[in-house]
């Protein structure tokens, strides 16, 4: 009897000694996204297979950290996606949110995380205010911005003549952001913006307004919309005879869905900016590859890739410091090391949490030229990583220092 | 030249043509609606996704059988209107003897049902469906597209069919008799039930018609009707439930309001509709042509 009581005390403080030497390190993301509207097809599910893939090439359990991937749908309002934040961070020991497109519903979150001290690494969502006037020391904006599509498309062709500017703008934060970034470098480069309509989001008809803006007789019909709208605009526009009026139309954010979406027949010629594609490097293409088999065949859009490679810089900074919990030590961690991955390649986190890497210009290829579905793009430029984003002198961030 | 509240009367006139253009799918489908809810008393939330349906057999019939837009005209709403007879056979029918609630729970689910299943299978962002009437006419104050004006005029003549049909045909008579009184209609040796199975089938493949109309100029997406089906059912709660003109005459006209809003105040063009509304249901609860029972 007092031998069998001696082992089982013996076999219980083994089975400590054993719990302490193995515990690993608790990870919970959460990619919060649209499951189901508009902007499912470009994040989505496919933002959620990105970032568990992201996990197991990272080779998380090898590494002493246990990471869990859980997901939920935002319907693209800013009061679903703040309550499922704050039920995460409270009661279901997420650390990290992930993707959360939707200007919108992105900026809502960010005041969450900075609360709550957690980590939010944003793909999806295009407001630069993320990394300006709204940054926080808990955001990380990992894939783009309106300040650099507004510098890639809008400067291209302003310096091709188009000098006069149109707005079609979605009516939210995103599409407030994207008109005022391009507006200002449209006129930095000596052009001008006649008038602009700010249309509802998820609009069907856009008839109305392409026809506010031919009576406009801009050069350039600006559309400062996204997904589904963007879509619409550009199919409306052809039917209009738009573009066989002389004026064109500028896609200030287009993504790869949208241009398969549109056919290219439609979309052909349409200039575009973009932080990744997946048929520009065989690490890309081999990305690309695995999504598609585990995605009903669909190509990866930037916003995946940019949650996967965000999540893969994240995991770095929890394994350095051993630790999830202090959200704001993790973002100093990510912007510590530089940034590294087969994806996005070198870079670097910016003091104001933005991810520095180069953007591309791209223009849509014409039927004849593409080999088949999802064969879509050819490359035009390559912005530099210096270039690309908005220079934190300009920025209104109270992160950084000014000198 | 003149201004009108400060728009030149081309954009003016252009805008109104729009309006009407968009009125044109409000109407056709808030009639079938009309026609559905005044002969079966079922409030039919899976309209919406019957007129998505309608848009998808288009594309999936050019697609998967190289059928042409002009061929899933007629197809594409009879296919679609054979699903929604099944439903009615099969589920709907249980149903009419219960509070209206139940009819519209049941629709609304089922609406809920379809529209995964084709994000499932599609995606959300959509298919393309080329226009099968590309070009236009310069009408001088604005361009029109051939493919909107035929969208127009067949609207037109299938809200005017149908209205003949039912106010001023025999069948017609029968219809509007059985949903009075049902028991003395079947007395005249009427089939009540097969007619109502057919009605509902008709109402459907109105939706659905609407949907093919709406193929090339939107785009073919599981969520198209949930995104108008809203604007509908405020449509046929303004002209008043169950009246054929008013579902009519109020789908056009609020097309109109909507299009002259999204010159003004574009900002509220989604929302005009429903303030609209507001308004109509304080001042004439029964709606604009309905009778208060």
């Amino acid at each position: 009897m007092r031998f069998a009581a001696i082992l089982l005390a013996a076999t219980s403080l083994v089975g400590i000694g054993v719990a302490q030497a193995a515990d690993p390190v608790p990870v919970k993301i959460g990619v919060l996204n649209d499951q189901s509207g508009l902007y499912a097809d470009l994040g989505g599910p496919g933002s959620v297979w990105a970032a568990k893939k992201a996990v197991e090439d990272f080779g998380a359990a090898a590494k002493g950290l246990k990471v869990e991937v859980i997901a939920a749908d935002h319907q693209n309002k800013a009061d679903v996606g703040t309550s499922i934040a704050r039920k995460w961070y409270d009661t279901e020991g997420v650390d990290v949110i992930l993707d959360t497109p939707n200007s919108g519903v992105a900026l809502a979150v960010s005041g969450v995380t900075q609360e709550k001290n957690k980590v939010f690494i944003n793909s999806g969502a295009a407001t630069s205010d993320l990394t300006g006037k709204a940054c926080t020391p808990n955001t990380v904006h990992w894939t783009y911005d309106t300040w650099a599509l507004a510098n890639g498309t809008g400067k291209a062709i302003v310096k091709t003549g188009g000098d006069t500017w149109f707005f079609l703008t979605a009516d939210y934060a995103f599409g407030h952001a994207l008109e005022r970034d391009t507006s200002k470098v449209v006129v930095d480069n000596g052009g001008k913006v006649v008038g602009s309509v700010k249309v509802p989001l998820n609009n069907a008809d856009f008839s109305s307004f392409l026809l506010q803006a031919q009576s406009s007789k801009a050069k350039i019909i600006g559309l400062a919309n996204a997904g589904g709208d963007t879509i619409n605009s550009i199919k409306q526009a052809s039917e209009y005879g738009i573009v066989e009026g002389g004026q064109k139309l500028a896609g200030l954010l287009i993504f790869l869905t949208d241009v398969h979406s549109l056919g290219l027949k439609t979309a052909q010629g349409l200039n575009l900016t973009s932080a990744w594609y997946w048929d520009q490097t065989d690490a890309n293409r081999k990305f690309a590859d695995e999504f598609a088999k585990a995605n009903g065949g669909r190509r990866p859009t930037m916003v995946q890739a940019g949650v996967y490679s965000g999540v893969l810089h994240y995991l770095k900074a929890v394994e350095a410091l051993k630790s999830a919990k202090d959200g704001a030590a993790v973002v100093a961690e990510m912007k510590k090391i530089p940034t590294d991955d087969p994806l996005f390649g070198k870079g670097e986190v910016r003091a104001d949490g933005r991810h520095i890497h180069p953007m591309y210009l791209y223009e849509v290829k014409k039927p004849s030229e593409s080999k088949g579905p999802w064969d879509y793009y050819i490359l035009k430029a390559t912005i530099p990583a210096n270039e690309a984003f908005r220079p934190l002198s300009e920025s209104d961030c109270p992160l950084v220092k000014k000198g | 030249m003149f201004e009108l509240l400060g728009i030149p009367p081309q954009a003016l006139f252009g805008q109104l043509l729009l309006g009407l253009i968009n009125g044109a799918f409000y109407a056709m489908l808030s009639l079938g609606l009309a026609v559905i809810f005044g002969l079966l008393n079922v409030i039919n939330f899976t309209h919406g996704a019957q007129y998505m349906m309608g848009a998808f057999a288009a594309w999936m019939l050019l697609n998967y059988l190289g059928v042409p837009f002009w061929g899933a005209l007629v197809i594409a709403p009879v296919i679609v209107a054979i699903i929604g007879m099944v439903i009615e056979r099969t589920l709907l029918r249980r149903l009419y003897n219960l509070d209206h609630l139940y009819g519209l729970l049941l629709t609304f689910g089922l609406a809920l049902i379809f529209e995964g299943l084709f994000r499932r299978q599609y995606g959300s962002s959509g298919l393309p469906y080329n226009n099968p009437l590309p070009g236009g006419t310069n009408l001088g104050f604005m361009f029109l597209p051939n493919y909107r004006a035929f969208v127009v005029v067949a609207s037109l003549v299938v809200c005017f069919a149908t209205w003949f049909v039912i106010e001023r045909t025999k069948l017609g008579s029968y219809l509007r008799a059985a949903t009075e009184r049902p028991d003395l209609v079947q007395a005249f040796g009427i089939d009540v039930p097969r007619m109502i199975t057919l009605t509902y089938g008709f109402g459907v493949g109105l939706a659905a018609l609407a949907g093919v109309l709406a193929a090339p100029a939107y785009q073919v997406s599981p969520t198209m009707g949930s995104n108008l089906i809203i604007v509908v059912f405020a449509v046929v709660v303004i002209g008043g439930m169950g009246s054929i003109m008013g579902a009519i005459l109020t789908g056009f006209g609020l097309g109109v309001v909507e299009g002259l809003t999204k010159v003004f105040y574009p900002e509220a063009s989604s929302t005009v509709i429903f303030v609209i509304m507001a308004i109509v249901l304080m001042v004439k609860p029964a709606g604009l042509f309905g009778t208060a029972k």
